[in-house]
């Protein structure tokens, strides 16, 4: 009986430090595994190739928390801003026939360099900056 | 079974020839701990022991992704929480051990004190117990800015700005932590580099000693069981016995640890805005409440001293006088109650506790 | 100016006008008091500088003010010397206006230049001090607009100004300070002030809300009220005290502006209804995704996605509001739509990430079933060495 109930005892220990080794390493290893955005803070984003990126079109980017427009105008430039407009944080868009960009909200206009125009927006729309490394288009916030 | 004892054997012996440790098992296996009614608090050590062990795994793994800057430090903060898997667990792990480690120092702390462990011929092993603790608070204190929320922030504020209202050294010391005039990014780099590399450095020497001086002068027993003949002692073998009863201990504070992080997940709070006005609420962490409260209360000028000043001389010298305890420790005839070194320690219990309180009721 | 003696007399003596301001735009400018007052600023002599040979005019009487200021701010030629892009409307627009209208019919009453303007204090308008500053006209209006007795022989309201205070746009304007949004100037004009007319109010508003007045002109509605002369927007909104709306406002309970005019049985009472009902699917989706987000933030899990879902709901609901000035349940069905798909989707998001935390304390109690089978194993262990 002595024995058995030892036994048991070294199955129940055995047993447990191999459960106790599982549930400590099992969220040690999955904490290392880099997750899917390997980035706390979204300092840039890359947003395709410039080479595919037609003129007079747009492209709302996921900045982190934020949605950024992502604008080439018609002569070829890229600009990049805060996507939300600055009256009720509706989603901006390009528009290509104005060539501005518009609020579908309330009808608000901004310029290309994001000065609100016309419409209820108080403000500006914040500015980001685009690179373009290796064909890669590169919006960054400014520091 | 009987291959893998030889295999066991033989690595043993060939370490053995090598780094002499047969005395060490000698050593151990001679080592005894007495067993009586204040056996518990030998335990408190040792699971402020683990508990570090655990803010060494953790804070290794933290490091891995968090990201020392205004910028991003309460982004990479808020992403290990929300993006990193069980990233919440490691970091609520992280806080909640960190408190309770301050908690069980100073119950490991007060214990010793009221045993009069810190007697001949463990000086040393008090002081060096001491100088942890201040380590663990600097501990604390450097944490507790790196998550750069809105209370951290201004608790960091108001902390060094304490430093430097002390004469002469103050304010070249409050500059120097905070890596300039203000509490700014340059702080957030300094309290980073003293958190994970000055302060494991210097703590992890000093705790060698601290252990070495534990094995090597075995455990304090009270004045009443030093005077009982060795028959009518009740002692149990420090390996594996009380190792294993320690392991115990730790692998319930283990599981006090882990329920607090997943049912009390700790705060994010807010991102720091160095130009907000403070908040309402700023505290520090728990374990300074009480300096903080007492610096409080202490009228703005008392003879031509100010009140601040006044407060850190008090508590420096309170700290110096705590830590040489045993060098002017007030010994009495034994039958004469209460005894005087009891009635400092529950003093300074009480003191404690109340301004605590007090502190978070203001 | 130095040489001035109009003003070193008159400073000696204390004998300065009511109002006067050392930094007075026309003092700045080096206009002094003989630039409006004519005389001889030269010449200590009371008698000589202030004598009609010497130019002088004295002081204008209320008629004349217009035409005193209009010498030089009627004329271009002397304006872009200070301001290249100066109007000199003003007192042509000043004579089309209610006020200018009554002034050249000999009221006494009425606002001129100077009523508005101060006379010796002037500033810019973009100066904050100015009594013409947008934050500050609704109170230099109120002057005499609020003051009932002196408004009693017009048989026009004294309130407008505790009205308009009350309205979103006062709130915006006084309480935000926000310079964008109107006050009475912008809706009425400030020169030429008149009350707006009845073809006029759409236009009015839709200076600034440009899709709703869009909406509203294409509308069946739009065309009614056309027919019927009815005030375009003022009709449900108010005027002066034009509140923030909200979604009461359609349908047909007692807050509701629709059932003024329709009543049951009627075809815009069953519009009504259904777009108040669009809206209510909508706004019900959206608090309930909203809710469970801000559990999902106060639990510590990840909202982002949450977020940028609800961001979209929130704009259908937005365009929604400003659709139903079409009056049309088809027009507006399609946006609400989309939004109760954008909240719908956002909310199983939020249940997700809520069950994920649930999940979370299922793998704590694996965990805590481990240890607690080593610790009991141990203490087993340490009882049977004990007991050996």
């Amino acid at each position: 009986m002595a024995v058995s109930r030892r036994q048991f005892t070294n199955l129940l220990l055995g047993g447990g430090l191999l459960g106790w080794l599982g549930s400590a390493l099992y969220p040690i290893v999955s904490f290392l595994r880099p997750p899917k955005i390997p980035e706390a803070n979204v300092q840039s984003v890359k947003a395709g190739l410039a080479s595919e990126f037609s003129a007079n079109s747009s492209e709302i980017l996921k900045f982190g928390r934020q949605p950024v427009i992502l604008i080439r105008t018609e002569s070829g430039d890229f600009r990049a801003l805060a996507a939300t407009c600055t009256h009720l944080d509706c989603i901006v868009q390009y528009r290509s026939d104005l060539k501005q960009i518009w609020c579908a909200c309330h009808n608000g206009l901004y310029d290309l360099k994001g000065r609100n125009i016309s419409g209820p927006p108080p403000r500006p729309l914040d500015q980001f900056a685009v690179n373009i490394v290796n064909d890669e288009i590169l919006v960054s916030k400014i520091a | 079974m009987g291959r893998r004892r030889n295999m066991a054997k033989r690595t043993y012996s060939w370490l053995d020839e090598r780094f002499h440790i047969s005395p060490l098992i000698e050593f151990m296996r001679h080592k005894y701990v007495p067993v009586h009614r204040h056996t518990v608090w030998y335990y408190m050590g040792g699971v402020a022991l683990f508990l570090f062990i655990v803010q060494v795994v953790t804070g290794i793994l933290l490091v891995l992704y968090y990201q020392p800057d205004e910028e991003s430090a309460f982004e990479s903060v808020r992403f290990i929480t929300t993006k990193v898997s069980f990233g919440w667990l490691i970091r609520s792990v992280h806080s909640w051990s960190a408190n309770l480690m301050v908690f069980f120092v100073f119950v490991h702390m007060f214990s010793t004190f009221f045993t009069r462990a810190f007697r001949k011929p463990r000086e040393l092993t008090w002081m060096s117990g001491f100088v942890l603790m201040a380590l663990a608070l600097g501990f604390g204190f450097t944490g507790y800015l790196l998550p750069w929320n809105e209370l951290a922030f201004f608790a960091t504020k108001v902390g060094t700005d304490i430093t430097g209202a002390l004469p002469f050294i103050g304010e070249p010391v409050k500059i120097l932590l905070r890596g300039g005039p203000d509490v700014t990014g340059a702080t957030l780099s300094r309290f980073y580099a003293i958190h994970i590399a000055l302060l494991p450095a210097i703590f992890a020497a000093i705790l060698f000693l601290h252990l070495l001086f534990v094995q090597r002068q075995g455990m304090h027993e009270p004045d009443y069981l030093q005077r009982l003949p060795k028959e009518k002692k009740k002692l149990i073998p420090f390996f594996p016995n009380f190792l294993l009863r320690d392991t115990l201990l730790w692998l319930m504070v283990l599981n006090i640890v882990l329920f607090l992080a997943v049912f009390f997940p700790w705060e994010l709070g807010e991102k720091a805005d160095p130009f907000a006005p403070a908040p309402e609420g700023i505290a520090p962490e728990w374990y300074f409440m009480f300096m903080f409260q007492t610096l409080k209360l202490i009228p703005g000028h008392v003879l031509f001293v100010e009140g601040e000043v006044l407060g850190i001389l008090f508590f420096t010298l309170v700290g110096i006088a705590w830590m040489f305890v045993p060098l002017w420790d007030l010994k009495q005839r034994p039958e004469r109650r209460p005894r005087p070194m009891t009635v400092i320690g529950v003093a300074g219990i009480v003191y404690i506790i109340i301004f605590t309180i007090w502190g978070y009721m203001a | 100016m130095a040489n001035d003696q109009c003003l070193a007399c008159h400073v000696e003596e204390e004998y300065l006008p009511e109002g006067y301001l050392e930094n007075d735009i026309h003092t700045q400018a080096g206009l002094s008091c003989a630039g409006c007052h004519g005389g001889d600023p030269t010449s200590d002599d009371a008698d000589i500088a202030m004598s009609p040979a010497a130019g002088f005019v004295g002081v204008p009487s209320r008629q004349e003010v217009p035409q005193f200021c209009g010498k030089c701010h009627s004329d271009i030629g002397i304006m872009r010397q200070y301001q290249p892009r100066i109007a000199t409307d003003q007192v042509a627009q000043y004579y089309t206006s209610v006020h200018g209208q009554r002034l050249q019919e000999g009221d006494q009453k009425v606002a001129e230049c100077v009523s508005c303007h101060t006379a010796h204090g002037i500033l810019r308008a973009k100066d904050a001090r100015s009594t013409v500053y947008p934050l500050n006209v609704p109170g230099t209006c109120q002057r005499c607009h609020g003051d009932a007795d002196y408004m009693k022989e017009y048989g026009i309201p004294s309130n407008q100004y505790d009205d308009y205070a009350k309205s979103v746009h006062g709130q915006a304007l006084l309480e935000n300070q926000d310079t964008g949004a109107p006050a009475c100037n912008d809706c009425h004009g400030n020169h030429g002030a008149v009350p707006p007319g009845v073809a006029s109010v759409g236009q009015v508003c839709g200076h600034c809300h440009v899709n709703n007045m869009q909406y509203f002109i294409a509308s069946r509605m739009g065309e009614a009220f056309a027919e019927e002369e009815l005030h375009g927007c003022e009709e449900c909104h108010g005027n002066h005290r034009v509140e923030k709306t909200n979604d009461d406002m359609i349908g047909t309970s007692d807050k509701s502006v629709c059932v003024d005019c329709h009543a049951e049985g009627d075809p815009g009472y069953e519009v009504a209804k259904t777009i108040r009902a669009q809206l209510a699917k909508l706004t019900q989706s959206y608090d309930k995704a909203i809710a469970r987000q801000s559990e999902v933030q106060r639990i510590g899990m990840d909202d982002v996605d949450i977020g940028y879902l609800l961001r979209e709901a929130h704009q259908s609901l937005i365009q929604a509001r400003t659709l139903v000035h079409t009056f049309d349940p088809e027009k507006v069905a399609p946006k609400t739509e989309e939004g109760v798909v954008k909240a719908d989707e956002a909310l199983v998001a939020a249940v997700a990430q809520i069950k994920e935390h649930k999940v979370r304390r299922r793998g704590l109690g694996m965990a805590t079933l481990f240890i607690t089978m080593l610790v009991v194993a141990l203490f087993f262990k340490v009882r049977q060495m004990e007991t050996r």
